[in-house]
């Protein structure tokens, strides 16, 4: 199996205090990162793909470290998580299935207790395609007021030739989260549900 | 602080690629944006002091973010630019009063020196729309290995009444400069120029 091939790391980290609301006192934050690597099976149709998910564990594993430092490097403050993929032109929708595993992994193993399903998207797209990951809560995914959204993307990637692999965390509840549901104080149970 | 902010996003881009050569070590652009409230959306007023003063607010500390994500020294800083969206119901001397007054002052401490003029671009805009933030050398514009741009967008601003304020810095020019010119180590940083 080919080695990860790195053309380009993106973080992005925003802070928001309020959405016409009150302000809060400590805002919520999200970050993503993505990197842009070269996708060995672009162009043809290789049946054997699956090595690949191993070869993707290292970088999945510093994608969610660094993710991590973004927020302030405490593990604990993370509580919701997504992950995503844009598959460049000369690839198939199959290569972003690949990070399934090693992208969710990595975050789960890093957050010690994570139990909740990693929500994720994934699409084929050009340069400057724009993908929504997913969130939800990091150990029960039917806490309401987690359900949220992060937009990434990259005016120059992914090339036909390349892949785009996405993480996201956040530290909170939608900044005005008032639509009931599931609280995350009363998540009980160990099933990653609620 | 004048400014009523709603959000803070910071993005940070590594370039390790480059159309097969390896960029060692990897050039880096961070751009730190703020969502503000805009004072006199759907007003005209004469006076536009109060934005000049959030402008002041805004290029010391968004400067100074784009310097703490890069995990950089003030002096490390080697190109920087500024850009403002004004969403609908606001002027374009909106952004121009934000930009030019005294948003530099504060983003040069930020920065350390910065003899030259901080290239801009501004623009009416809506949520999810471009800005490019132009870049060029901080102490002599005439670098011509530093001339660069960086997109930014949200998707959720500026919403009508609101201002986005985007600061870029670096630390290094574009990965494979090769147009000659003036050089960063052949320039003298003293008038600004060269």
């Amino acid at each position: 199996m080919p080695d990860i091939e790195i053309r380009k790391i993106i973080t992005s980290v925003e802070e928001i205090y309020h959405e016409g609301g009150p302000a809060a006192q400590v805002p919520l934050r999200r970050a993503s990162i993505t990197a842009v690597i070269r996708n060995p099976f672009a162009d043809h149709f290789v049946a054997e793909i699956t090595g690949f998910m191993d070869d993707l564990k290292p970088l999945g594993l510093s994608m969610a470290i660094r993710l991590v430092n973004l927020l302030g490097g405490d593990p604990a403050v993370v509580e919701g998580y997504g992950k995503g993929a844009i598959i460049g032109a000369a690839g198939e929708l199959e290569h972003g299935a690949l990070w399934h595993a090693p992208g969710g992994y990595a975050m789960r193993e890093l957050l010690g207790e994570a139990k909740a399903i990693v929500p994720s998207a994934k699409k084929v797209g050009g340069v400057g395609a724009r993908l929504d990951v997913p969130i939800t809560h990091v150990n029960a995914s039917y806490v309401r007021s987690h359900f949220d959204s992060m937009e990434v993307g990259v005016n120059d990637a992914p090339r036909a030739n390349e892949l785009a692999y996405v993480l996201v965390m956040t530290t909170g509840a939608r900044i005005h989260s008032r639509s009931g549901g599931l609280l995350a104080e009363e998540i009980k149970g160990k099933d990653g549900l609620r | 602080m004048n400014a009523e902010i709603r959000k803070i996003a910071v993005w940070v881009e590594e370039t390790h690629l480059e159309i097969g050569k390896t960029i060692s070590p990897p050039t880096r652009k961070a751009v730190a944006v703020a969502v503000v409230a805009n004072p006199f959306a759907g007003t005209y007023v004469d006076d536009l002091d109060p934005l000049m003063e959030i402008g002041a607010e805004l290029g010391g500390m968004l400067g100074e973010r784009c310097v703490l994500a890069l995990g950089i020294t003030p002096k490390q800083a080697e190109s920087y630019g500024k850009a403002a969206m004004v969403g609908e119901n606001g002027e374009l001397e909106h952004a121009a009063a934000i930009l030019h007054p005294k948003l530099g002052g504060p983003l040069r401490v930020a920065v350390e020196k910065g003899a030259a003029l901080v290239p801009s671009s501004k623009k009416m805009g809506g949520p999810g729309q471009v800005l490019d933030v132009p870049l060029g050398h901080k102490d002599a514009a005439y670098v011509r290995s530093h001339f660069d741009g960086i997109e930014v967008r949200l998707n959720d601003a500026p919403r009508a009444n609101e201002i986005m304020v985007a600061v870029a810095v670096t630390d290094s020019g574009r990965p494979l400069p090769r147009v000659g010119g003036l050089s960063a180590q052949k320039a003298e940083g003293k008038d600004g120029l060269r």
